[in-house]
């Protein structure tokens, strides 16, 4: 095990540069997962852990080494690729002894070293299989297996989940925590799911355009969003967004579209009069008789919670509710957020004003 | 759909007891029979019929201008005893073994570095295509002057710088002859090799290299123990078309060599011709010819075992 420090590493294809200064500490032990949209460099940046893409600027230590300049193999990383790459002509346990047998391990070492990982993922009656036998989720599982022989010093996953269908995706979601809970490697996980990066994470880092918005733990990203991306991007269904400004003499409220009237806790006193963007997350509306009004354009009952889409000020905005309101397409409702849970952002810079 | 229609009629009348007719009209059997008849006929009138014509033929004493008449093994009795014959077989034995051979070792070599990320790579590839498109009789013609006695380019540039002094009987002395024509025929025939297994090594996933680069495969292992295996498909069929056009060459020897000097260079299918279309002993030639069918059979079955589907091929494919 060992921990991972990333010091203001860039990446350049040809005149492309994807990465632009990115600084992670890693530290020994923990599951850390890199999240962010399509195209942001995440995976840019787990191939550079994993030196399968060369470092254009900065610096990558796995535990006191730098590794910039050290080939693969002798970074003692494990890899699971999205589309597990397990080697088609190969047994399951082949696939999984494969890196034994190529520094030449005894038979007898390779043998115990898979049947062990074999029995945490429960591959054994698998073991004499080839790839094409298997089902998804269990070719899932052989790529972890292959990951696990090692026992490296990181396991590096890239969206490890997202070929699989959405229940067997929970399941495989669980069972990884499982298994960095039981074997406490150091993990660096990819993943474009926010929800996959909530409920797995010690720490998150969400990136965007190959830079990183902000690190935290998983609450701390949905509690204090450093910027508008971060907000918008954690939380589902997405924090909704009021263009408008902050009004601090006398009362203190926001002045949204349409001159709506909306509570605020707090603000800094320097954000008066100034154009500002408040968030207000959809679990965080109640009904209220002081609330703004609004009228219902959907309602789309899950069972567990109603969500609602409402016309706020003339602007879309989506409220959930665990209480079972019976609402109607066209009413009008009073909504009022919750002014200790708002987040406020300035309007030119995105970043958060609130404390 | 069928079904769901047949169920509503019968919910209203009875249904009629079908008929032969109707049965035959919709048994797909008996659709893909008519549809496969033009391909059948087109096999039987260009390809069997021949064939057995050619057999029929080696039977019999025809000549050209002579029908001939039923003889039986004479002529196959004829060739135990010909020393040429067996010196053909064994000059095809020797041609489609080397050249297949180096066909096969360089053409994997190309293969793999035509794979690789090179300056020009869409160029280079054209250019090894060149020696299959251009007519085998054109470059034939080509190499019959760069191996010609007299004004041999290779002669004369080792002439130029001091390293013999005087001309390679390249097509004159028997060996020399071999030799060069089986360069020729390697020159002619590797861009197949290369080509088609280069389709097959773009068809190995690049993540698989990677997830061997990580799990700490060098080079040659990556190639001993993922290219090598994975294409061993391709490898069957590519090797298989290899051995039976090289076997059955024709073209290039006879513009090169015409099978000489003294038969030093003649195979099974140049003598054929000789003996049946020059010196009009057809039923010997089409005996030559028929002499060919176990051989070429031989590869066949070889191939047949080698393209069985691979236990680790067989299964679903839902990737
Ligand atoms: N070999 C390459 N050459 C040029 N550009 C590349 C190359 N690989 C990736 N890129 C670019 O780098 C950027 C980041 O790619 P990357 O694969 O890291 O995205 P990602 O965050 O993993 O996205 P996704 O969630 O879709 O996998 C993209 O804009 C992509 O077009
Ligand atoms: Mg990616």
């Amino acid at each position: 095990m060992a921990s991972v420090a990333i010091r203001d590493v860039r990446k350049a294809f040809g005149a492309t540069h994807v990465i632009h200064g990115v600084n992670i500490t890693i530290n020994d032990g923990e599951f850390v997962v890199l999240v962010g949209p399509s195209g942001c460099g995440k995976s840019t940046l787990l191939r550079m852990i994993a030196g399968l893409e060369n470092i254009s600027g900065g610096e990558i230590r796995i535990g006191d080494r730098v590794v910039n300049n050290v080939p693969p193999k002798e970074r003692d990383i494990a890899m699971v690729f999205q589309n597990y790459a397990l080697y088609p002509h190969m047994t399951v346990a082949a696939n999984m002894g494969f890196s034994l047998k190529l520094r030449k391990a005894s038979k007898d070492e390779i043998d115990s070293r898979v049947n062990r990982a074999a029995e945490i993922l429960g591959l054994q009656p698998l073991l004499g299989r080839y790839p094409r036998q298997l089902s998804g989720g269990q070719r899932q599982r052989v790529a972890m297996g292959r990951a696990i022989v090692r026992d490296p010093q990181v396991f590096l996953f890239d969206e490890p989940l997202s070929n699989l269908d959405a229940k067997l995706r929970v399941q495989m979601r669980t069972e990884i925590k499982e298994l960095h809970q039981r074997l406490k490697t150091t993990t660096v996980y990819v993943t474009h799911d926010q929800i996959e990066a909530m409920t797995m994470a010690d720490k998150i880092v969400v990136m965007h355009d190959g830079l990183v918005e902000q690190i935290g733990a998983p609450l701390e990203l949905y509690d204090k969003p450093d910027n508008l991306f971060v907000a918008g991007f954690i939380g589902s269904p997405a924090m909704n967004f009021l263009k408008g400004n902050v009004k601090a003499n006398g009362k203190l409220e926001f002045v949204g579209p349409s001159n709506t009237r909306l509570p605020l806790g707090k603000a800094p006193a320097s954000s008066d009069g100034r154009p500002a963007v408040y968030g207000v997350r959809p679990e965080h509306f109640t009904i209220a008789d002081d609330g703004a009004e609004a009228e219902i354009q959907v309602v789309e009952p899950t069972g567990s919670e109603i969500q609602v889409v409402a016309k706020l000020g003339g602007e879309d905005v989506i409220a959930v509710f665990r209480e079972r309101h019976q609402f109607k397409p066209g009413e009008k409702i009073r909504l009022k957020p919750n002014p200790s849970l708002v987040h406020l952002f300035d309007a030119a810079t995105g970043k958060r004003l609130t404390a | 759909m069928t079904d769901f229609a047949l169920g509503r009629t019968s919910a209203k009348a009875p249904p009629r007891e079908s008929t032969a007719w109707d049965r035959l009209m919709v048994n797909r059997n008996w659709l893909g029979f008519w549809f496969m008849v033009p391909a059948a006929g087109f096999l039987i009138f260009f390809l069997a019929y021949p064939l057995g014509l050619g057999v029929w033929m080696s039977f019999t004493d025809t000549r050209i201008g002579r029908a001939g008449v039923f003889i039986g093994l004479e002529n196959y009795q004829w060739l135990a005893d010909d020393s040429i014959f067996w010196l053909s077989v064994f000059n095809t034995i020797l041609y489609t073994t080397v050249a297949s051979i180096i066909k096969f070792a360089v053409g994997l070599y190309l293969a793999i570095l035509l794979n690789e990320h090179l300056p020009f790579k869409a160029i280079i590839r054209a250019a090894v295509l060149i020696p299959f498109i251009v007519p085998t009789v054109l470059s034939a013609l080509a190499f019959w002057w760069i191996f010609d006695s007299q004004f041999s380019i290779i002669s004369w540039s080792l002439k130029q710088m001091g390293l013999i002094d005087h001309n390679i009987d390249f097509l004159g002395n028997a060996n020399n002859a071999r030799a060069t024509v089986i360069f020729a025929n390697i020159w002619r025939g590797i861009p197949f090799v290369a080509i088609t297994l280069l389709a097959g090594l773009q068809t190995v996933s690049p993540s698989l290299y990677e997830a061997a680069t990580i799990d700490g495969a060098n080079r040659w292992q990556m190639f001993r123990s993922i290219t090598l295996p994975l294409l061993t498909p391709i490898i069957a069929v590519v090797m298989t078309f290899s051995v039976l056009f090289t076997f059955t060459d024709f073209q290039l020897i006879w513009a090169m060599t015409r099978g000489g000097p003294v038969n030093a260079t003649h195979l099974m299918a140049t003598l054929s011709y000789q003996r049946a279309i020059i010196s009009g002993f057809l039923g010997e030639g089409a005996a030559i010819s028929t002499a060919m069918i176990p051989f070429l059979l031989a590869a066949i079955m070889v191939s047949w075992f080698g393209l069985q589907r691979r236990k680790w091929q067989q299964g679903e494919a839902n990737d």
